[in-house]
């Protein structure tokens, strides 16, 4: 049992494609992990397991009839709880959306199974994937696998400690700020925020439309790369989706990249980064140099992060950002209104507009209902030029920075967040200071790029550092490359958290 | 200074929403159908549950090109598409896909034809697409339904510039509005089937004593008939003009603005609608689901050389080429494919008039028995055109072609098989008709006493004569061998 939650979702697949292992073998094994960490955890709004069991015998079934095996053979993940299946509930972990079951499954989910994966459940998130922590879950926070006291980072938190605590061999998350990366970075695993573009978000509960983007959180690179390629690519059902080929990632990820040229922007070395996550990029940097690639210092000015006199942070990136992502969720979740589906308040309403507010008022959380006032506010009539129309235009500032960058260099080495993952509590009561945990992230969605944060350092304290690596669009082949280099490179890969070792 | 010295002129803008007639609903693949039980054609997306995203329909951005060039706009090389916010049970995501500040199409006009025949043109300010929202049904007492079929269904607002002036030039443009969306075969524009909805913005510029007055402007929602259109213009005028005699300086769009009314079609008057303050806010912003609209050179030029002749331009063609009356002309143009059909009939070799007579006569009545419009009555154009050679050639008579006519509508076939069938050729045969004339001038001696006396009752009792010949013929003798064998034999000039 121990040697499975040991193998990768690559080195599960291949030998179940092998027969070495079944995949109700694997499955069953991480049914058993789910049970005996989640207690303490907490990750999973909901296990399938008798529906893993039953697709994992067909998976055998196929394999003992002849039929070859899809990419993902067996291989057992989970989906953060904001995307849709037709199995059981998809809540976005609000009471609003507690008992809602979609009739139709995401593309990205629906793509993972076409290629053989068996889904063993829906994790926990901020409610609406709206936060840092997922301690604005609707239900209950999720725990850090390396330490119980502190969060594991969000929205996709449940999905990033449940690949830490061996709960799954790999999952799917979503990032609209950070959402993939930070909770990643937290808990000392992979995590990849694709191009906005290269993967559907058909069924993928809409936050910020423009910058919702679908991706994995896995234990190592390789990881990353096989569920990078089975779930990217074009689809009818999302305009926004990108008619473009998808590159066999999984095949290149092992060959370094000859003469590559890192760029550091000093922007994001200031006093606000963390002494210790500051040390342990240079030292990335530094294994960089002596793999043979060249460092270049290159400037975001427009994601600059300043400290005011009072030490508090600011960065026109993160304004700019609360507004785009605020103005559409406004608009998004209006459609939680009680008529059609969702939590309707079971008290007497006198009218229609009572009815709104009153389910609205009940079925939504405070991070929830403060993002939709302020997006409204941005949209209001007399406010737009000020706030929405200004944001778009610091969001263009911010695209050219990166354009000018990437001229000089091929990936941007960064920092994922400003300090390791943080006490549960430790932010609930400043949501402003809860924002911040996204600074080094969120540039990244506003200018529609993709982003990787893969394992930097253990820590002193013993918590993972992660660093980020931030590629021009559609570079995802680039960034795997590049990651896998700072694997081989004698970095660290596939951490354990001690409390989850067998 | 005397009330005589006092001019009202109203000024009348209006908006027309055209549902368009697209086999699939604007965002998602749901049938695009008016009538079947509520919430038959209804899908994740059109009723708006998490997750799903909308898909544009190429078929709607088409047809509301074609709407724009034939109305002589703009059509833009980029547009896109914004959210239009606000909370109704009828509107899934308590959002409305619409267009901003960018409108598919803009600036163009309609030259609208009067009932006096002359023409005026109302300008256009822009057209832009949309989709529809459900329908709230109060069938009930103790709740609401909601019915989403028609959620999502395509919608093009067209909004004019306050143009018209008059009563019967609203009612003129909303029907040439009418005729021209039919006649681009985008959208049924039936009434009855809420294809079309009108939302008027009325108010008076009075001039009395060398001052101009204006009266608030009002608007009048979801107005679904040309005789609710009609009403309420009126009742405006009226209402309006008696506000502001009672208060000539309260009275203004300075101090009063804009006023919301609704129309009761009861009564037809309208009457006044309170609006929350926060209902004008929508909150527009660029839907981030779906990608902007570029229009090349080449696509809009495509459609441009599909939409051809146009109905003004056809009616002055039949007026000046086949010397039709403008009645005629106009009846004649009012959808499409009629003038398409007597256009093949006239290519054929027929006779454009007898055509016309044809199409007008026992085509219109058959289209009004059935509601549908002359060209769906079934007779194709080479019937069309073999009918009205028959007639000319004296083969048949008008009474026989009319029957022929009917029978070609209900079941079809060749004219003249029908004719032969039916014994309705025309019987020139002297001998045959001369022993039928000489049965009329034996049973009428009256008659003939009037023809041969040469009176003032001559002519009435010479036509007289005729009907009993062809009565005799069962309407089969040719109408020219008649007359001229009753003359023969009653020696009569006339």
């Amino acid at each position: 049992m121990t040697a499975i939650l040991d193998l990768s979702a690559v080195e599960l697949r291949d030998a179940i494609s092998r027969g070495e292992l079944s995949a109700v073998e694997a499955a069953r094994a991480y049914l058993a992990a789910i049970e005996k960490t989640e207690p303490q955890v907490q990750a999973f709004n909901e296990v399938h397991a008798d529906r893993a069991l039953g697709r994992a015998a067909q998976i055998d079934a196929d394999r003992a009839a002849g039929k070859p095996p899809g990419p993902l053979a067996g291989v057992p993940l989970a989906v953060k709880d904001n995307l849709c299946m037709t199995h059981g509930r998809t809540t976005c972990s609000s009471k609003m959306l507690a008992d809602f079951r979609a009739p139709y499954t995401a593309t990205a989910v629906a793509k993972l199974e076409d290629a053989g994966a068996v889904i063993l459940g829906k994790t926990n998130l901020d409610e609406f994937a709206m936060g840092s922590s997922t301690e604005n879950s609707g239900f209950r926070p999720t725990r850090n696998p390396w330490d119980l006291s502190r969060v594991p980072g969000g929205s996709s938190g449940g999905s990033a400690a449940a690949v830490a605590a061996r709960q799954c061999a790999a999952a799917l998350g979503s990032d609209t700020g950070g959402s993939i990366r930070q909770p990643a970075a937290f808990c000392g695993i992979v995590g990849l925020k694709p191009t906005y573009g290269r993967v559907s978000r058909f069924g993928l509960v809409a936050y910020g439309s423009s910058l919702d983007q679908i991706g994995p959180l896995t234990r190592d690179v390789t990881d990353a790369a096989l569920l990078t390629r089975a779930i990217a690519g074009h689809d009818e059902r999302d305009s926004t989706s990108v008619p473009r080929d998808v590159p066999d990632y999984l095949a290149s990820v092992d060959k370094p990249i000859e003469g590559l040229r890192v760029g550091l922007p000093g922007e994001f070395f200031s006093d606000a980064l963390d002494a210790e996550i500051g040390a342990a990029i240079r030292a990335a940097a530094g294994a960089y140099e002596s793999a043979g690639a060249k460092l270049v210092d290159v400037s975001l000015p427009h994601s600059r992060i300043d400290r005011d006199a009072d030490g508090k942070l600011s960065s026109y990136a993160v304004a700019c950002y609360y507004i785009v992502a605020m103005a559409e969720a406004s608009s998004n979740l209006a459609r939680y209104d009680g008529v059609h589906y969702g939590h309707r308040t079971a008290g007497k309403v006198e009218d229609i507009v009572e009815l709104f507010s009153r389910s609205r008022a009940e079925g939504f959380g405070p991070e929830v209902k403060r993002r939709i006032m302020l997006g409204s506010y941005t949209l209001s009539a007399g406010y737009y030029d000020a706030y929405y129309n200004k944001a778009l235009k610091v969001r263009r500032l911010i695209q050219n920075d990166f354009d000018r960058a990437f001229e000089a260099c091929d990936v941007i080495l960064a920092p994922a967040s400003p300090t390791p993952a943080f006490r549960l509590g430790e932010k609930t009561s400043d949501p402003l200071t809860m924002y911040l945990a996204d600074i080094y992230t969120i540039s990244v969605n506003l200018a529609g790029l993709p982003g990787l944060t893969v394992p930097a350092a253990l820590g002193r304290d013993g918590l993972p550092i992660g660093m980020q690596l931030i590629g021009p669009v559609f570079s995802e082949e680039t960034l795997f490359r590049a990651a896998r280099m700072y694997e081989q490179a004698g970095g660290v890969r596939r951490l354990t958290p001690p409390a989850m070792a067998p | 200074m005397t009330e005589t010295n006092e001019t009202i002129k109203p000024v009348v803008g209006l908006e027309i929403h055209v549902e368009l007639a697209t086999a699939t609903k604007m965002f998602c693949r749901c049938r695009n159908r008016f009538g079947d039980p509520p919430n038959t054609h209804v899908c994740p997306v059109c009723i708006g549950m998490p997750g799903v995203l909308p898909v544009m329909n190429r078929q709607a951005v088409e047809y509301s090109m074609k709407v724009g060039l034939a109305l002589h706009c703009t059509v833009a090389g980029f547009t896109k598409w914004d959210r239009k916010s606000y909370y109704y049970p009828d509107l899934p995501k308590n959002y409305q896909i619409s267009q901003y500040d960018l409108p598919l199409s803009a600036d163009g006009f309609l030259e609208v034809p009067l009932p006096d025949g002359t023409t005026k043109t109302i300008r256009v300010r822009r057209a832009h697409l949309e989709e529809d929202a459900g329908k709230n049904i109060h069938d009930k007492a103790s709740h609401t339904g909601v019915d989403l079929n028609r959620a999502g269904v395509p919608l093009l607002e067209i909004v004019s510039e306050p143009d018209m002036n008059a009563v019967e030039e609203v009612l003129a443009y909303a029907r040439a509005m009418q005729r021209l969306v039919r006649w681009l075969g985008v959208s049924e524009a039936n009434m009855q089937m809420g294809h079309m909805r009108f939302e008027p913005n009325i108010n008076l510029h009075i001039t009395r004593g060398g001052r101009t007055f204006k009266t608030p402007i009002c608007e009048v929602k979801n107005l679904n008939s040309f005789r609710a259109l009609e009403r309420t213009v009126a009742y405006e005028i009226q209402r309006q003009h008696a506000e502001w005699q009672a208060d000539p300086e309260g009275y203004s769009i300075d101090k009063v603005g804009k006023e919301n009314r609704g129309y009761d079609d009861e009564s037809g008057a309208t009457v006044f609608q309170r609006e929350k303050e926060e209902a004008h806010d929508y909150r527009y912003f660029p839907d981030p689901d779906l990608a902007p609209v570029l229009v090349s050179d080449e696509w809009r030029s495509g459609l441009a050389a599909q939409i051809g002749e146009l109905p003004l331009a056809r009616r002055a063609r039949y007026m000046d080429r086949y010397a039709l009356s403008f009645k005629e002309a106009d009846a004649l143009t009012q959808d499409a494919p009629t003038g398409d059909l007597l256009d093949a009939a006239v290519a054929d070799g027929a006779e454009a008039k007898r055509c016309a007579n044809l199409l007008l006569g026992r085509g219109a009545a058959i289209a009004n028995d059935r509601g549908c419009s002359i060209a769906e009555v079934g007779v194709a154009a080479g019937q069309l055109a073999e009918l009205a050679k028959m007639l000319s050639g004296g083969e048949v008579n008008a009474t026989a072609a009319d029957k022929i006519f009917v029978k070609l509508a209900e079941t079809g076939g060749s004219p003249r098989q029908v004719a032969e069938a039916e014994g309705l050729l025309a019987v020139s045969d002297a001998g045959q008709i001369s022993a039928w004339v000489d049965q009329a001038i034996a049973a009428n001696p009256k008659a003939v006493e009037d023809v041969r006396s040469g009176g003032k009752s001559q002519k009435k009792a010479f036509g007289f004569l005729m009907g009993q010949v062809m009565r005799l013929s069962g309407g089969a003798a040719a109408p020219a061998e008649v007359q001229r064998l009753l003359q023969q034999k009653l020696g009569s000039g006339e």
